[in-house]
């Protein structure tokens, strides 16, 4: 890690997709770190090539046509370190390509041990295709007979707290033990134990053997109410690559040029999030959400403690074909601005799932895989929410907590046709609370720094000061029941040349008041009817709210939480496009 | 930009290797001929297992368990033979649950395996065995025509195909269903009908290609006890000219339909094989291809999803489309006219 910038390295960073390999170059511009291009190519990680090292490759030569300066040599070597203005000082990489890990998680008590494997999943790539404890009702041969059947790719094991239960723990290790045993010696799982450390010894050596690739954290569940799952997720983080070694071609080299420190791309983006709610003192939590091909990702830290989320079933690629088994049709339909048959949408996930990187031409097109996204995203979100922990400051039950700021990534977001698209897909899904900014990682910068914070960490903080995240909106939502058209809010702007401007807002009403980048003022903001904007009901910060220039300026989102739509259909049609149309088109 | 590609073939050579799951003994012989559904390898394995916790059973320790313990690793054991005996005033005596092989003994309890069923690898595709792959299988090379499908229900088929419809876009319905179809593989344009699928199960058929499938049925399809090959995708599209003309051309000819489901990540993919004689043979199929013009293209989102064409320019830089998005595009001019229509590369499928 630099000590200062006299030590200063330029960095690549790749990042490997199911659809697409980037590409981001970083160096040092009079005297601060600077993003300064990115280049993109389809990922070859699936068939024909199955070898990531195709896709990155094209993504880097994509760079090297952009910014004029060589990073590869001969036989696509990467050029490290630099020297005369060709090659690189250091590289990261992540992975998010790939299918989704199958995995069984071992533990003792549903609420307890096995809980908390569960949620350990939950930080990665990862679909739980088995669960096993003490209650469960099946024979242990029953057990042994699944997990040959299912041939896991992950085995995670908990449960006994430390110095606790022994016996039980051990009669699970024996159902996994002779399940590895009977799998071929080319088909048998990674596996992590995070259990009693009292029995880490007996495990290594009665389950190393027999396991592809093997790990052993401290207890998940050291005490019966304390949960530590840090150490696990760096485990499982390093398992995974392990595991996506042996699967995929070309990862063992991208991991050699990284240096070993190949991640996979969300806990790179929960690594940056937790960073930044270290390094910006809030009371608030800070939110990051990516909405890709392989997963939703929520990534929300609190004061330094990390919730990720990953959810391959909610992703915009092939798990589309499964997503009504999460999520109803009429809670996608709701958010089309125009009637049209379930059937179209069903046509549209189970295609695009044959077609993960094929993109919308049509505008009717275009709003199912909208409404598809702000439906996924809404799910991943409700579904993380659960594991945040129980103090975060919530406006009421159920509700999105406090955030700021909101960071988010997606192509489906950050490349929609227009920003104001974007931000209304990330309104409607997250329903933010409160006062907020939306930020957004227009060149999916967040999983770069996040794999490189460890080694550098000035630059995540220089580059995200630097402008190249778009500051998108300043977002304020106030939580308030009332009747729809109720005054519930006067704003009054104050920009930096003392210009003013009033607005008073109604319940149910979506409105902007412009501040564009560059600019700055202050807000001051009256509640009416109890409104609470974070603050307390009908409370208000006296001196006024200092404010930055977005793109889209001040939103204020009276619209009410949670969102509701009419039940006639014309209404709930008309009033999504007047929100579109309020936010441009 | 590298493409995806698709065969679409009336003559191509194809090599597969077919793999056993398990090691076991490969049967089909270098250079035999072999139809899809000859079996080419096999493996036997047990299907349950059973575990014996002589230890908990006689009340002991592990340790003095496994002194009482009367088998051995890899030994065949008959129902009722005594596996364990604990000597005493009442002798105590463990016997076998059923005939099974002993998997492993340790720590005071028996691993028994039973319920042996023997895998059997069937070649999937016709051909000729160019390769055996020692205790694991074969490597077929086959040389005919090649359709290859989006979706599969996991089954393998051989008939006679014969076309219920006469063009792409039509609908397979019940009244289709004649008897004089029994037993072939039918090729079929849209069926959004359940009981066209079930009639064609109670006929039954030998396997059933269709353009396209209502997303409603997929669930009955995958059930079907025939294999079904879906082409073009889910929804009311026509089977692309591409495939259609291919199929019908060859109608009345003995097909395999190899219903794999597609993966993505492995290339597998549901396949119409027709075999056919050639003299020489023909080159295997490329599967990387950037795209260029002149390319023979399918379409596979809307607007034109499933139409076929050629590529006809690639447009420099990104293009708007009428959804609004700015994307890399090209020019193709389609087959069912000389319309020249703009499509996103990401939309487009290479044929070849």
């Amino acid at each position: 890690m630099p000590a200062s910038l006299v030590d200063a390295n330029s960095l690549l960073a790749v990042d490997v997709g199911t659809v697409t390999s980037r590409a981001a170059f970083f160096d040092v511009v009079e005297g601060h770190y600077r993003f300064i291009a990115s280049g993109n190519a389809p990922s070859t990680a699936s068939a024909p090539f199955r070898d990531v090292s195709e896709g990155v490759s094209q993504a880097i030569e994509n760079l090297q046509m952009i910014t004029g300066r060589k990073f590869l040599g001969e036989g696509h070597n990467l050029i490290i370190p630099a020297s005369e203005g060709t090659g690189v000082d250091t590289f990261a990489a992540t992975i998010s390509a790939g299918p989704a890990l199958k995995t069984v998680v071992v533990g003792l008590l549903g609420d307890v041990s096995l809980e908390s494997t569960q949620r350990l999943a939950r930080s990665t790539y990862a679909r739980v295709v088995d669960t096993i404890g003490l209650n469960d009702a099946r024979k242990p041969e029953g057990q042994i007979d699944n997990l040959v059947r299912l041939r896991p790719d992950l085995i995670l094991i908990a449960g006994g707290t430390d110095g606790g239960a022994e016996r039980s723990v051990q009669r699970l290790m024996e159902i996994v033990g002779l399940a590895c045993y009977l799998l071929p010696a080319d088909k048998r799982p990674a596996l992590l134990f995070a259990g009693n450390q009292k029995l880490t010894d007996e495990v290594k050596k009665s389950l190393l053997p027999l396991t592809s690739s093997f790990s052993i954290s401290s207890n998940l569940r050291p005490g019966i109410d304390t949960e530590d799952l840090q150490p696990a997720q760096r485990a499982l983080t390093e398992l995974y690559i392990q595991v996506r070694r042996s699967q995929m071609n070309g990862v063992d080299e991208l991991n050699t040029w990284a240096g070993n420190t190949l991640m996979p791309t969300a806990s790179a983006e929960g690594r940056i999030i937790r960073f930044l709610s270290q390094v910006y003192d809030s009371s608030k939590g800070i939110l990051g959400v990516d909405l890709g091909a392989s997963a939703a990702t929520i990534a929300a830290a609190f004061n330094g403690e990390l919730t990720l989320g990953v959810y391959p079933q909610l992703g915009l690629g092939e798990g589309l074909a499964n997503l009504l088994r999460y999520t109803s049709m009429e809670n996608i339909l709701k958010w089309i601005p125009f009637e049209i048959p379930a059937e179209a949408v069903r046509e549209y996930l189970f295609q695009k799932s044959i077609y993960p990187a094929s993109l919308p031409a049509t505008p009717e097109d275009l709003s199912i895989e909208q409404a598809v996204a702000r439906q996924s995203l809404h799910a991943a979100l409700k579904s993380a929410s659960k594991d945040f922990p129980r103090k975060v400051r919530r406006a009421a039950f159920g509700l999105t907590p406090y955030f700021e700021p909101i960071l988010g990534a997606g192509s489906v977001i950050t490349r929609a046709p227009t920003l104001g698209q974007g931000l209304l897909i990330l309104l409607d899904a997250i329903q933010p609370m409160g006062i907020t900014t939306v930020i957004l990682d227009q060149n999916n910068l967040l999983p770069a720094l996040g794999a490189a914070a460890s080694r550098n960490s000035i630059l995540p903080i220089q580059v995200l000061e630097s402008g190249a995240f778009l500051g998108l909106a300043t977002v304020v939502a106030p939580y308030v029941n009332a009747r729809p058209g109720t005054p519930v809010l006067q704003a009054r702007l104050i920009n930096q040349n003392g210009n003013e401007s009033l607005m008073e807002i109604k319940q149910g009403e979506l409105e902007i008041m412009p501040l564009p980048a560059g600019q700055s003022g202050r807000l001051y903001l009256q509640p009416y009817h109890n409104a609470d904007l974070g603050f307390g009901p009908d409370r208000t910060r006296e001196d006024g709210i200092p404010v930055t220039g977005t793109v889209m300026g001040l939103v204020i989102d009276a619209r009410g939480r949670p969102l509701r739509f009419p039940e006639d259909g014309a209404r709930r049609c008309e009033i999504i496009k007047k929100w579109l149309w309020t936010v441009g088109g | 930009m590298l493409a995806p590609v698709v065969h679409i073939l009336p003559l191509a050579t194809l090599r597969r290797e077919r793999l056993l799951p398990v090691p076991g003994r490969v049967i089909a012989r270098m250079d035999q001929k072999v139809t899809s559904l000859d079996v080419v390898a096999e493996a036997h394995y047990g299907q349950e297992h059973v575990l014996i916790d002589v230890a908990r059973l006689f009340g002991v320790q592990p340790e003095a368990a496994q002194r009482l313990i009367q088998v051995k690793a890899g030994e065949m054991v008959t129902k009722g033979q005594s596996i364990a005996q604990r000597m005493g005033f009442v002798p105590q005596i463990l016997r076998a649950p059923g005939n099974g092989l002993v998997i492993l003994v340790g720590d005071g309890a028996i691993l028994m395996e039973g319920g042996e069923e023997t895998f059997e690898l069937r070649a999937g595709i016709p051909g000729r065995v160019t390769r055996q792959i020692p205790e694991r299988g074969v490597e077929i090379t086959f040389n005919g025509a090649l359709v290859q499908g989006v979706w599969g229900n996991g089954l393998i088929g051989l008939g006679v195909m014969l076309p219920v419809i006469t063009a792409p876009d039509e609908l397979l319905s019940l009244n289709q269903m004649d008897v004089g179809l029994r037993g072939s593989i039918l090729l079929a344009g849209h069926c959004n009908d359940p009981e066209a699928l079930q009639a064609a199960g109670d006929m039954p058929v030998r396997g059933l290609i269709l353009g396209s499938l209502s997303p409603d049925l997929i669930s009955l399809a995958a059930q079907a006890q025939y294999p079904i090959v879906v082409v073009d995708g889910f929804g009311l599209r026509p089977m692309d000219s591409a495939a259609y003309q291919l199929l019908t051309t060859n109608a009345k000819r003995e097909v395999t339909i190899n219903a794999e489901p597609f993966d993505r990540h492995t290339g597998v993919r549901p396949e119409i094989l027709i075999p056919l004689p050639v003299t020489q043979e023909p080159p295997l199929p490329r599967d990387v291809e950037t795209f260029a013009p002149g390319q023979p293209v399918r379409l596979t989102r809307a607007p034109h999803a499933g139409e076929v064409g050629t590529l006809a320019k690639l447009l420099p830089g990104l293009t708007a489309l009428p959804s609004g998005l700015h994307v890399a595009a090209a020019e193709v001019r389609l087959d069912s006219g000389e319309q020249i229509v703009v499509i996103p590369l990401a939309n487009l499928e290479v044929l070849g």
